[in-house]
């Protein structure tokens, strides 16, 4: 079985507070030096049969159409050996 | 004939009891509708209750997006069917793309919950015309995830279209771009509104009975419908 990984990140455009919260916390726990923390999703995905072009392209779609909202977020799919 | 309006129950809507209470106080018949079930019973309209269906997992609305009772709802929607989804509801119609944009985690992090003045700015829609454009409101607001986001191009649409249906006054309470509380597709029935107008519709459980006026428009609306 081969696994896809799908990552979804919020667009540069798209305020995070989320990663914000997480950033202004670091110098309290002694972890200088960060300037920016942008928080995102990752999705690992147990894939049946070969990962060919179709099925690296109905994961695309599946991406596009469910796990990522593209009006908010980008995503990337890469197949991890 | 007496108007009927679906109220949609996913797992996890948490105000489908208040909608279906403030149809009924409107003078509509107030038709459970189910998550799973196609059947639309027919009804003359639909509201999107808040909550947090499907646990709010993956994103909000964005699982109860692929439910079939949404299947329906998406082709009635643009068949010209009245739809209005609150909070939650919201969320699911931006996810459904029946609106424009989404719906992203509050600004300041913090789970919301006040009676927020409001002002009307669309009067035309199928869900606001027993208001005056300009007239203020308040209503409860409760959100986690209620800032409204859209590219610049879309919000200067709306805009420029009349679409904002009712913008945060006195104090924006999660981000939301242009203060922007509500807005309505272009035909005018597809409406998304983060604060609840069912939680206003009696002296003794509201702040208000502003909130009345969303059912009653419908009401109106479909009465008038030759």
């Amino acid at each position: 079985m081969a696994r896809v990984v799908v990552d979804v990140m919020l667009k540069p455009e798209i305020l995070d507070p989320q990663g914000q919260a997480v950033q202004r916390a670091l110098p309290r726990l002694g972890f200088e030096g960060i300037s920016d923390v942008r928080q995102g999703k990752r999705f690992e995905l147990e894939v049946e049969g070969p990962v060919d072009d179709a099925a690296l392209a109905r994961i695309r779609e599946m991406a596009e159409t469910f796990l990522a909202n593209t009006v908010i977020e980008d995503f990337t799919v890469r197949t991890e050996s | 004939m007496t108007t009927r309006i679906g109220v949609v129950t996913f797992p996890g809507s948490l105000d489908d009891m208040d909608a279906r209470r403030a149809v009924r106080l409107a003078g509509a018949e107030p038709v459970p509708l189910w998550h799973r079930d196609k059947d639309l019973h027919q009804v003359d309209g639909v509201v999107l209750p808040g909550g947090f269906s499907y646990g709010d997992y993956l994103r909000c609305g964005a699982i109860a997006r692929f439910s079939p009772v949404m299947e329906s709802i998406v082709a009635g929607a643009k068949e010209g069917l009245p739809v209005l989804g609150i909070c939650n509801g919201f969320q699911v119609l931006c996810e459904s793309h029946l609106l424009p944009g989404a719906l992203t985690r509050n600004d300041h992090l913090h789970f919301i919950c006040r009676d927020q003045r409001l002002r009307v700015e669309n009067a035309d829609t199928a869900w606001t015309s027993s208001y005056e454009a300009g007239q203020e409101i308040v209503v409860p607001l409760k959100n986690g995830e209620g800032g409204y986001v859209a590219d610049e191009r879309t919000l200067d649409e709306l805009e420029a279209e009349g679409r904002v249906v009712a913008r945060y006054l006195e104090l924006n309470p999660n981000g939301s771009r242009r203060d922007i509380a509500g807005i309505t597709n272009e035909a005018g029935n597809v409406v998304g509104l983060m604060p609840h107008p069912e939680h206003a519709v009696e002296p003794l459980t509201g702040p208000t009975t502003d909130g009345l006026g969303f059912f009653t428009s419908i009401l109106k609306r479909l009465v008038n419908t030759p």
